[in-house]
């Protein structure tokens, strides 16, 4: 665990960076610090590998101050990732991942060895072993900055804003593959960034801080969605509160109909079986069960073989949250969403009003993810 | 006759390649010359110039010595030193490493500076020691830039050491400076020839040192 | 003392210590306001037409790397022991040096202020001129102080190819005549006008760049 123990930190020119901050880091979690440009996130992660020394206050790694360790050994204990990477140019990129393993006295076949091995973890082809930093793309270069920071297995990750240079489509496959990575490794990540939303996604727990460097709430995301403790926290998450909240409820409580499901080649008959009375459609699958589209009831059965309305996009049973069925909800032009299992076979619909209800009963019984 | 006639009747001269005034001679004293002037020069202007740009201090009073120093006449200071000390390497090796140390200084310091701050940032970070932040990271990036300055030192270097032969030192700026007294043009413009043409070698042999010492990663995303 | 003071130049010279130094300019001068003129349109050239670059650096390189003594020798043969002969060179090395200072500062032009000449309408040659140019000053003027300074100081080896060295000739008295004081003469009089060069072009720069003083003052 890192305890950030009332840190102050206050530069000659009089400006408070961090002012008194005091948080507890969980081991094996991600903790993310969020705020606006200013507010000293930046400053305090620095100073858990001491970067940047604390003015005040003292910061703990399992128990011991940072400052007993001599700084290169505490520094190499924790990997560190940076905004563009920070890859040595002159470098390739497995030497750039085998830099502190080399640094720790590794011989170099064995450094190389770890350093393939964690190319592979986050997801890079063998192939990119021999290349220099200019040859890859933004995100590659930040996949190598994490495999880089990971090479010597720390206990501890610490994240400056590593993904804010890179477009939002490659941003989000390099959160996915944190998560991914986290959920194998469980590191005990600081994660700083300025985003309220990759906030949300990544954090087990998020600190969000206001100008000065004082902390303005330190909670579990969703509880930071459904009480905010004050006016700046809530002006900082934005709109649509409500609904984000709604990605930390399951869909495992969300009532299915699996009955007006047909495929695409069922008889009139069956279509007539099928159709139940409050939904005058349809939804036809192909053969494998995978959805294709809505189809009026009645026109189906009777025969007819008219256009497909679209239904948006389904959810996956077990999954997916809550949001993503009421959006699937609202998307569906019949105002039922398509519940899909893993291999994305239609397993049932719900109807807007299931979703709203299940939204009520997740409400009353309190339950966070 | 043109310059190509004189150069030609100076190279088919009898006793031209051997004896103490022959090319192989002169070639080695100036090449002798200018490396040990060099090697002051680095040995001065390397350390000085990596770790001010290091620290990022005294660029401003880096810039007002070599200004300083670049206004210096090297002719009129080897002159001069002669005629204080008499004839010596010392009035030779003095105007020739102040000539070179400037380039040397200016470029090594603006190329330490010029090294992306989050490529240290990240090296500091990730636990190396400053020395070694220094030189396996600052110092390979800046290379192709610390490179030309040295470059540029040796040139010069070269350039004037032919100026040397009027204090009746060797090199091969002997065939000028004896060419002009002797009015013996094809000497002096085969000297002229020889002096471009070892120029043109240093230049090359930068080049050379470029491709080997310059890691592909740097010297290609420039 | 016998042989006169610091500003006594000796008879054989035919020519006063202020004449010396005007020669000097003159000497320096000539070249760099040639090289100057000549070095703007190879450098709107360069900008122009960016293949040309590389092989004209590469031309400009070789030629930085012959020294001026070879140089002088060469032309020798075409202009024989006259002004021409130093001047040529040095017009060269001015050369050398300011076309890539220009291209190099107009090429620093930010990308947006270069989007926001071509959205007003402002034509390629135009944009040169009036948007990269003047942001490139800083640059040149980096650039012509560098060849200036060189300049003074190389114009006395003028001094070999037949009294072409201005003050440099004081040297060969110096030596000749065993007087240590012509050679402090010439030495300290180059130095101190190399000095001032260098603080007028420092001063042109300030007043032309009235934007840029923010910044140098740093």
């Amino acid at each position: 665990m890192i305890v950030i123990d009332a840190v102050t930190k206050r530069y000659p020119d009089g400006t408070t960076a961090v002012d008194r901050l005091t948080l507890e880091i969980p081991d094996g979690s991600i903790t993310v610090l969020v705020g606006l440009s200013g507010c000293g996130k930046t400053t305090t992660l620095r100073m858990i590998n001491r970067m940047v020394e604390p003015t005040e206050g003292r910061i703990l790694l399992d128990g011991a101050d940072v400052r007993e360790a001599p700084v290169n050994a505490l520094r190499r204990s924790m990997g560190y990732v940076i905004q563009h990477a920070g890859l040595f140019p002159h470098r390739t990129v497995i030497d750039n991942i085998a830099t502190v393993p080399r640094l720790l006295g590794w011989d170099k076949h064995r450094a190389r060895e770890r350093a393939r091995e964690l190319m592979e973890r986050v997801g890079l082809d063998a192939s990119f072993a021999g290349r220099y930093p200019y040859q890859l793309s933004g995100g590659q270069q930040q996949r190598v900055g994490v495999a880089r920071a990971l090479a010597a297995d720390p206990p501890v990750l610490l994240m400056d804003e590593p993904f804010s240079a890179v477009d939002p489509i490659v941003r989000k496959g390099l959160q996915d593959e944190l998560l991914r990575i986290q959920a194998d490794l469980g590191k005990t990540v600081v994660f700083v960034t300025h985003d309220i939303d990759e906030a949300i996604k990544l954090g087990d727990m998020v600190a969000v801080l206001r100008e000065g460097g004082r902390l303005a709430q330190y909670a579990p995301p969703a509880r930071l969605l459904s009480a905010p403790a004050d006016a700046f926290v809530e002006d900082f998450l934005g709109v649509d509160r409500g609904i984000r909240h709604l990605s930390f409820f399951g869909t495992e409580g969300l009532e299915l109909t699996a009955e007006p499901i047909v495929t695409e080649d069922a008889t009139a008959e069956q279509v007539r079986a099928a159709t139940l009375p409050e939904i005058p459609y349809v939804l036809v699958t192909d053969a494998e069960g995978r959805p294709r589209g809505w189809a009026d009831a009645l026109d189906r059965a009777t025969g007819g073989d008219g256009e497909l309305l679209p239904y948006g996009h389904a959810f996956t049973v077990g999954r997916d949250s809550l949001r993503a069925a009421l959006d699937a909800a609202v998307l569906s032009p019949t105002g039922w969403a398509v519940a899909v299992d893993e291999q994305g076979r239609a397993v049932g619909v719900a109807a807007q009003e299931a979703v709203a209800a299940a939204i009520r009963s997740a409400h009353t019984a309190g339950v966070l993810r | 006759m043109n310059i190509f006639g004189f150069a030609q009747q100076f190279f088919d001269a009898p006793g031209r390649w051997s004896g103490a005034d022959g090319i192989p001679t002169r070639l080695l004293e100036h090449v002798q010359y200018s490396a040990l002037a060099l090697l002051i020069a680095l040995v001065i202007a390397l350390p000085v110039g990596l770790v001010t740009g290091h620290t990022g201090r005294g660029g401003n009073a880096l810039a007002v010595l070599a200004t300083a120093a670049r206004a210096l006449p090297s002719f009129g200071l080897l002159v001069l030193l002669t005629i204080l000390m008499g004839l010596g390497l010392t009035p030779v090796m003095v105007p020739l490493v102040a000539l070179a140390v400037p380039p040397i200084l200016v470029t090594t310091y603006e190329a330490m500076r010029g090294v992306d701050p989050s490529l240290v940032d990240a090296a500091r970070g990730m636990g190396l020691p400053w020395w070694r932040v220094l030189g396996q990271v600052e110092l390979p990036v800046a290379l192709p830039l610390i490179l030309s300055g040295i470059r540029s030192g040796a040139i010069q270097i070269v350039s004037t050491a032919t100026i040397a032969a009027y204090v009746s030192f060797g090199g091969l700026g002997r065939y000028i400076v004896d060419g002009l007294s002797q009015v013996d043009y094809a000497k002096v413009v085969g000297g002229a020839v020889l002096v471009a043409a070892l120029a043109l070698a240093t230049l090359g042999f930068f080049w050379l040192l470029g491709r080997v010492l310059v890691s592909p990663g740097v010297r290609r995303s420039r | 003392m016998s042989h006169g003071g610091f500003f006594e130049v000796p008879s054989d010279l035919q020519n006063t210590w202020w004449g010396l130094v005007s020669w000097q300019l003159q000497l320096t001068l000539v070249p760099v306001l040639c090289g100057l003129v000549i070095a703007l349109p190879i450098a709107l050239l360069c900008r122009r037409f960016g293949w040309i670059y590389p092989p004209v650096l590469g031309v400009a390189t070789v030629f930085y790397a012959v020294p001026s003594l070879a140089l002088f020798v060469f032309l020798i043969d075409w202009f024989g022991e006259s002004d021409l002969t130093v001047e040529i060179p040095l017009t060269l090395y001015t050369l050398v040096v300011l076309v890539p200072a220009i291209v190099d500062g107009m090429r620093s032009v930010s990308a947006e202020t270069r989007a926001a000449a071509e959205a007003m309408g402002f034509g390629t040659l135009r944009r040169y001129v009036q948007v990269e140019l003047p942001i490139a000053v800083p640059a040149v003027f980096a650039g012509l102080r560098v060849a200036t300074v060189s300049s003074v100081s190389l114009v006395s080896v003028g001094m070999l190819i037949g009294n072409e060295g201005a003050l440099g000739n004081l040297l060969s008295d110096a030596l000749n005549y065993h007087r240590p004081l012509l050679a402090w003469d010439a030495v300290i009089s180059i130095a101190v006008i190399g000095v001032l060069l260098d603080a007028l072009l420092v001063l042109a720069r300030r007043l032309l760049t009235p934007w840029a003083r923010k910044a140098t003052a740093k």
